[in-house]
């Protein structure tokens, strides 16, 4: 058509090529910088992340000989005995020297208040060792915690750090000694909450939140693939279904406070439900999940072949069969990775639990679903509105666990995607 | 299939759920506790010391805020309502009276000691000496026109100079707590009313229109020099490391823990010391409370002896544990006070003013 011009297409094509080339690679590069740049966010979150809170994975221990004097017990009341007495008793022997009940008060204090309680547990397991002398690693207070953990700075004026100069040349003393070292801060995985941080542990957050997401679970998924089914596999399309379906993908979208709101007036004040229970938890965020749930697994309905369907109509299965049999099977990889994303997400809200009273402190671990509990995000949150500084690098080791928690579920995700994925 | 799944899933869920109202309703084994950030720690360490040492269960605290706290409180006298709740001020007599109405008639007041609100700011830059009227001056929405005369204009000061020419040459620039907070209350009603009544006319003004007067006093500046961070004390005192130039207010404790980096200001002369708060010295401080609900004494199990574990000498004394956590103590002769009241179970009643 364009032979009688002089210039012909090509010309006009090889001409703007160059350009278009460059057009590409800069949209190519776009892409790449965009990728590059959440990376290194991310990368830069974990880095500060994990160099404050490496050091919480270890706790200072002390190790004092501890006298479990005969006379000091009465058989029938262990619990009555001054356990404390024993541990200052003991301090008392390793520095002799120290007089003067300031100084004393002082010296008792580079003991953590919970070594009387672990000492308790050791008689209260084997009560043999009474009139017996031990070594015990006991855990040190926080401030020399913070101290030995380079926290607490050695050359300010003794005014501006809660350790005298005192303090520091016993600790220093101890260090010499032996009697003081980091070792493997047990404590933290297996304590509830604590005021003393050298005592705190995630335990009672991580149970609590394992109930909370248990009780969502049990409930989200079924209720949300028995919607989705019926949504797109036997609801007529009218006015109601649509009513239905926009309202639905609203949810996904409002707040979470507002499910907390309404878990607070419905399960709370009308059901009359325990406050800061995982149950009322599991409920409200079963809410909020929902609509993810549903939504995901509807789009994975829609993507098993029609094919397949028809074949099992086709050779007599009823509608009921070919979805149970067939259609289910298929999408339910898809329905999994929904469903996961949904508790993930769970799994880190804090806003809704706010309003049922899960933010809270709590000391004991949780046994069941109705006892009061609170969850690890909100642990967190607790932390870091604390004011003692040992807290910092708790903080950052209890963001530490919800991310493992969080990327092992996400990669459980993708893995059962890829195991039960088809393609056509 | 599917459908059973469900049924069954369902069934049993609503049997727990069942059974759990039930156990609500025949009681709780443990102590409700709700209330005021600024308490939460001070009544987390008693509540795991108390149930560390005896055979009650740990009691569970809520931190909700003084507001928040009165609200739950009040909601009734039902077992499912909290037993205590922590207060960083007294309690209101508009919240006196939602209680009353809503069946919780009589309440122990317990005082438990005091809590100073610092202004501080970066070891790196100096330590400054403010009066109340500085405070007020630098952060109020409208000041009393500088050129005189007795009307007010809206904030022109920019520096600490322009405040007060003894003060550095320096933006001001405040971080504090938001409007909800308790600290932020008692910082408005110690600090800034206090700079307020040092000028005359201004002081007059609380004879003649209460509100206004209180509308002077209590509003703070909007324009970018007072900057709300939040309810994070930690958070504060970060960004206070990152800007010598900034100020923070928040409470006692903080400064306490972070010494090395942060200093307060001096007010009135005063700087921010455990003793100087505990003498009274330090203008800037104000009592913590917590409100006991009567009728659940003896049906809530520990009730008496958490109390008795608040109250005791190792916990609120002078050299107690509390103490070591920021708490600054009453003198003796107000702690025997409430002791007292504990005892005897004293009931509060506040009438209007």
């Amino acid at each position: 058509m364009n032979s009688d011009k002089k210039e012909s297409t090509m010309d006009k094509v090889n001409r703007g090529l160059a350009k278009r080339y460059r057009k590409e690679r800069r949209f190519r590069l776009f892409g790449l910088g965009a990728i590059i740049t959440s990376v290194a966010f991310l990368g830069l979150l974990f880095v500060s992340i994990a160099a404050n809170g490496w050091t919480a994975f270890q706790q200072t221990e002390i190790l004092l000989d501890i006298h479990f004097d005969a006379e000091k017990f009465d058989v029938d009341a262990l619990a009555a005995a001054d356990y404390g007495a024993l541990v200052k008793a003991s301090m008392r022997e390793l520095f002799p020297n120290v007089k003067g009940r300031q100084d004393k008060r002082k010296l008792y204090k580079l003991a953590s208040t919970g070594a009387s309680y672990a000492l308790q547990d050791m008689v209260a397991s084997d009560t043999s060792i009474i009139g017996t002398t031990r070594k015990v690693w006991l855990p040190a207070d926080d401030e020399v915690d913070m101290f030995l953990k380079g926290y607490i700075p050695r050359d300010v004026p003794e005014s501006d750090r809660r350790l005298t100069d005192k303090q520091v040349s016993w600790i220093d003393q101890l260090v010499a000694d032996g009697r003081l070292e980091k070792k493997f801060n047990m404590t933290f995985f297996t304590a509830g909450d604590s005021r003393e941080p050298e005592l705190a542990g995630i335990r009672g957050a991580a149970v609590g939140s394992l109930f909370t997401l248990a009780v969502t679970l049990l409930l989200s998924f079924p209720i949300g693939v028995a919607t989705a089914v019926y949504l797109e596999e036997f609801a007529p399309k009218n006015k109601w279904t649509d009513l239905i379906e926009v309202n639905i993908n609203n949810l996904a979208a409002v707040p979470s406070i507002v499910f907390g709101l309404l878990g607070l007036a419905v399960f709370l004040n009308v059901f009359g439900m325990p406050r800061s229970a995982p149950l009322v938890g599991g409920l409200v965020l079963t809410l909020m999940t929902l609509p993810t749930i549903i939504i995901a697994s509807r789009a994975s309905l829609k993507s098993v072949p029609p094919s397949i369907r028809e074949a099992a109509l086709g050779v007599g299965a009823s509608k009921m069969q070919a979805i149970t049999h067939h259609i289910l099977p298929l999408a339910m990889p898809g329905m999994m990775t929904g469903t996961i994303i949904g508790m993930a997400q769970a799994l880190g809200e804090t806003a809704p639990l706010l309003m049922i009273g899960m933010v809270a402190f709590i000391v004991d671990v949780p046994g069941s679903v109705t006892d009061p509990s609170t969850v690890l995000p909100v642990q967190i949150y607790l932390w870091a509105d604390s004011p003692e500084r040992a807290f910092v690098e708790r903080t950052s080791a209890a963001i530490m666990v919800l991310l493992a928690f969080l990327i092992s579920m996400n990669a459980f995700a993708v893995f059962m995607r890829r195991k039960f994925e088809r393609r056509w | 299939m599917f459908k059973k799944k469900v049924f069954i899933t369902a069934a049993a869920l609503f049997a727990v759920a069942a059974t759990s109202n039930v156990q609500a309703a025949s009681g709780r084994d443990y102590i409700s506790i709700v209330g005021s950030s600024t308490v939460y720690p001070f009544a987390t360490t008693v509540a795991e010391q108390f149930g560390k040492t005896t055979k009650f269960k740990t009691p569970k605290i809520e931190s909700t805020g003084s507001g928040g706290g009165m609200k739950l409180f009040c909601a009734g006298a039902g077992i499912e309502t909290p037993d205590i709740t922590n207060a960083s001020r007294r309690i209101k007599f508009s919240e006196y009276e939602k209680c009353q109405s809503n069946g919780v008639k009589e309440i122990i007041e317990v005082k438990i000691g005091y809590d100073g609100i610092v202004i501080a700011n970066s070891k790196k830059a100096g330590r400054i000496d403010l009066n109340k009227k500085d405070i007020f001056l630098a952060l109020a929405k409208d000041v009393p026109n500088p050129k005189g005369g007795e009307t007010l204009v809206a904030n022109p000061y920019k520096t600490w100079k322009d405040v007060n020419p003894a003060l550095p040459d320096t933006k001001i620039e405040v971080l504090g707590p938001p409007p909800t907070s308790g600290t932020r209350d008692a910082f408005v009603e110690l600090a800034m009313e206090g700079g307020c009544k040092k000028i005359g006319w201004i002081k007059a003004l609380k004879k003649k229109d209460k509100k206004h007067f209180k509308a002077v006093c209590h509003t703070v500046r909007e324009d970018g020099a007072y900057i709300e961070a939040g309810e994070n004390d930690n958070l504060i005192v970060q960004k206070l490391q990152a800007n010598p130039d900034a100020f923070g207010i928040f409470g006692y404790s903080y400064l306490d823990q972070n010494s090395d980096k942060i200093q307060g200001a001096l007010v009135g002369g005063e700087a921010p010391t455990f003793d100087n708060i505990a003498a009274g010295k330090y203008p800037v401080s104000r009592p913590l409370f917590f409100y006991v609900k009567k009728s659940h004494m003896g049906v809530v199990p520990g009730m008496a002896e958490y109390l008795g574990e608040f109250s005791s000498e190792k916990a609120w004394g002078a050299e107690g544990y509390l103490a070591d956590k920021g708490l600054i103590p009453m003198p003796e002769a107000e702690r025997k006070q409430y002791v007292d009241a504990i005892k005897t179970a004293k009931n509060l009643v506040l009438t209007k003013k």
